[in-house]
């Protein structure tokens, strides 16, 4: 198959019934190995990994929060997208996701912040402190709060979904602004990313690398939140698209079929 | 400029309410457009103004052409008369607002606030905008809405008047205008519910 | 695109216009803060550039509401619209319209503002300068948040939580300016950055507002 043909095998998925009938399928496997993950994951993190020498085992808050943040800005990458996809190619399956994934993405900013204030208070004595990543996610929160008040306000489905693209574009611009400007405004507390970085794998810099013993089962949990979200997009998307389906019922009664 | 219009078909907050729309509008002809309350003309009127894009089909000769009155005229109430049209006049980059001023009778009220006018005299500086847009294809939606007979009467002779300068009208409204123009009566042209496969981008 | 500019002078300066309304809000903010946070004038010279940066941005946030919504509703977008006229040019002009009207005054306001806030003498000079450079980005991304929520019923409190977030970079930039100022520090990065944020939304910003208006009309 060529890669032209490929890509219009996936556009086929923006058919609503397509797009219902192959979640349904894939669904079930989502929802098992996420939860496997999660689960494996955690019970390792929790209680098979040594307590940190410095942050004792506060340390174990990291298998619920460094997941949680990166769902929390893939899931607006994921928006993006979507929305740009809606805006050039019209496929309604596309602007649903965009609609259904933003809770999720406000329920795992609220898991970041959360977690972090617990992890936080013992570390830095401070449930929060107005350190770069921190002002940065919650203006991220505040991002999610107007795009979901917005899908919310507007009663046709099609100038909101085309109302909330273009604000999930300009927001994105604003957003990365803001990150640049909130680094500028306060150089923080917080250690830098330990989880991703080069350095931080092959252990150049020890003062903040995570050692490999906390790196698996964070790993894992990573992939379970992954796949926790995939499942709960998919899922969340098919419910949008049944409630589209009884609204397009009920206008056709009332023009008179 | 002559209007087509070609085998149209519009929407109204996603649902479909005329369909295989096709008519002509000559220079120097009026159309007036009837059919029960709901049936789309005013939503068939926004989409020749290109306010909003047709659902199928195609509309040729409109581009800057037409002049459109809604229900709403636009005025600011605490601007004179004059201001109100001397803005529109300029937006639309034509000189003269003494005309219209003429046309609709409204000299004596010139320098009076929009605001002070009663409903009809809003209305006839309403529809003496049409006259300092410069446009040759008016669409107007009831326009003789709060209108006396003399008022209508002014109007029925605006419309003419512009019609005999090779301009054209389409207009939306339930009274008999005196005018020597076809009706077109939106009536069968509703849209019928279609097949259950092809309904809303296949959401059924 | 001048008689548009000066159609909403005049609507503005007239009764029931609005003009000044902002301004008067961001006198009875700054007025109040001494009674909030105690009359100590090294506290207050301290939070001076932040406060009244803070009270021009939510006396800019007041009037955005009737930036457009007057218009929809007497139906005189539509008819601009349907106009020679862009849309883009439209919104632009209605943003620089509402920035002479609201932005322009507190900018003018600031340092008499200022005095009683006990700002430090250094600081006047680049308190101007900040909200001079900052108040039109203000203007114009409102508009776009105005654009968005135009046909909404109830717009207004919406309106605020869409634009507060996007009014984060110009805040901490223009507010970093004004302070550093007051305490005789170097101006220039967050100068720069302020400028540049309001360059780059002028240029680019109105395109997103007349598609969204361009939605909301049909």
């Amino acid at each position: 198959m060529s890669i032209a043909a490929k890509a219009n095998a996936l556009w086929e998925y923006a058919n609503p019934r397509k797009f219902l009938a192959t979640s349904e399928r894939v669904l079930p496997f989502f929802w098992i190995t996420s939860l496997a993950c999660i689960c494996v994951g955690l019970i390792w993190g929790f209680f098979f990994t040594p307590d940190d020498y410095k942050q004792g085992s506060t340390v174990k808050i990291i298998y619920l929060h460094v997941p949680a943040a990166l769902m929390a800005i893939n899931c607006w990458l994921m928006m993006l997208v979507t929305s740009l996809v809606w805006l050039v190619r019209r496929h309604h399956v596309s602007a649903l996701a965009a609609r259904a994934a933003a809770p999720i993405g406000i329920v795992m900013t609220m898991i970041a912040l959360l977690t972090g204030a617990i992890w936080g208070q013992p570390m830095w004595g401070t449930w929060w402190a107005w350190d770069p990543r921190l002002t940065s996610f919650l203006i991220l929160f505040l991002f999610y709060l107007g795009y979901v008040a917005l899908w919310e306000a507007i009663e046709d489905p099609d100038t909101a979904a085309d109302l909330t693209s273009v604000l999930c574009l300009v927001g994105s611009v604003f957003a990365i602004l803001s990150r640049y400007a909130v680094n500028f405004w306060n150089q923080g507390l917080h250690q830098g990313a330990s989880v991703m970085r080069a350095a931080a794998v092959t252990g150049a810099d020890t003062e903040e690398k995570v050692s490999n013993v906390f790196f698996y089962p964070l790993l894992i949990c990573i992939i379970g939140f992954v796949l926790l979200f995939i499942a709960l997009v998919l899922y969340r998307t098919g419910t949008e698209i049944r409630a589209r389906r009884i609204k397009a019922l009920m206008a056709r009664e009332r023009v008179g079929g | 400029m002559t209007l087509t219009v070609s085998d149209l078909s519009i929407t109204r907050g996603g649902i479909p309410v005329l369909e295989g729309l096709s008519f002509e509008l000559p220079p120097g002809k009026a159309l007036i457009l009837r059919g029960p309350n709901g049936i789309g003309k005013t939503t068939l009127l926004r989409t020749l103004a290109g306010l909003q894009p047709p659902l199928e089909g195609t509309i040729e000769g409109a581009e800057d052409q037409i002049a459109y009155a809604a229900h709403s005229d636009g005025l600011k109430p605490t601007l004179t008369v004059t201001e109100n049209l001397m803005f529109w006049a300029s937006v639309f980059g034509t000189s003269g607002i003494q005309r219209a001023l003429d046309t609709f009778d409204l000299n004596e009220l010139a320098e009076r606030h929009a605001g002070n006018l009663s409903a009809g005299q809003k209305r006839r500086l309403g529809l003496a905008r049409m006259l300092v847009t410069g446009r040759p294809i008016w669409m107007l939606d009831e326009p003789t809405v709060s209108l006396d007979i003399n008022a209508v009467q002014m109007f029925a002779d605006a419309v003419r008047a512009h019609l005999g300068q090779g301009g054209s009208a389409l207009i939306a409204t339930h009274i008999d205008l005196g005018l020597d123009g076809e009706v077109l009566d939106v009536g069968p042209n509703k849209a019928k519910p279609k097949p259950i496969d092809d309904f809303d981008g296949g959401f059924l | 695109m001048i008689a548009l500019l000066l159609r909403d002078l005049k609507l503005a300066f007239r009764a029931g216009g609005g003009f000044g309304l902002g301004l008067a809000f961001f006198l009875i903010v700054t007025v109040m803060v001494p009674f909030a946070v105690g009359p100590q004038s090294s506290l207050l010279s301290t939070i001076a550039p932040g406060v009244l940066w803070l009270g021009a941005l939510l006396a800019c946030l007041l009037s955005l509401d009737r930036l457009l919504a007057l218009d929809w509703e007497d139906g005189s977008l539509d008819l601009l619209a349907t106009a020679p006229l862009p849309l883009e040019s439209v919104v632009t002009i209605k943003a620089l319209a509402h920035w002479l009207t609201t932005g322009l005054p507190l900018v003018l306001a600031a340092p008499f503002l200022g005095v009683l806030l006990n700002l430090p003498v250094p600081g006047f000079f680049w308190l101007v300068m900040s909200l001079l450079i900052g108040t039109p980005a203000m203007s114009v991304i409102g508009t776009f948040g105005a654009a968005l929520t135009v046909g909404l019923k109830r717009g207004g409190l919406l309106l605020s939580l869409l634009v507060l977030p996007l009014y984060v970079p110009t805040l901490i930039f223009g507010a970093e300016v004004a302070r550093r100022g007051a305490t005789a520090m170097e101006v220039q990065t967050p100068l720069l950055m302020l400028a540049g944020i309001t360059a780059a939304t002028i240029a680019l910003l109105p395109f997103a507002s007349a598609a969204v208006l361009r939605i909301n009309l049909r």
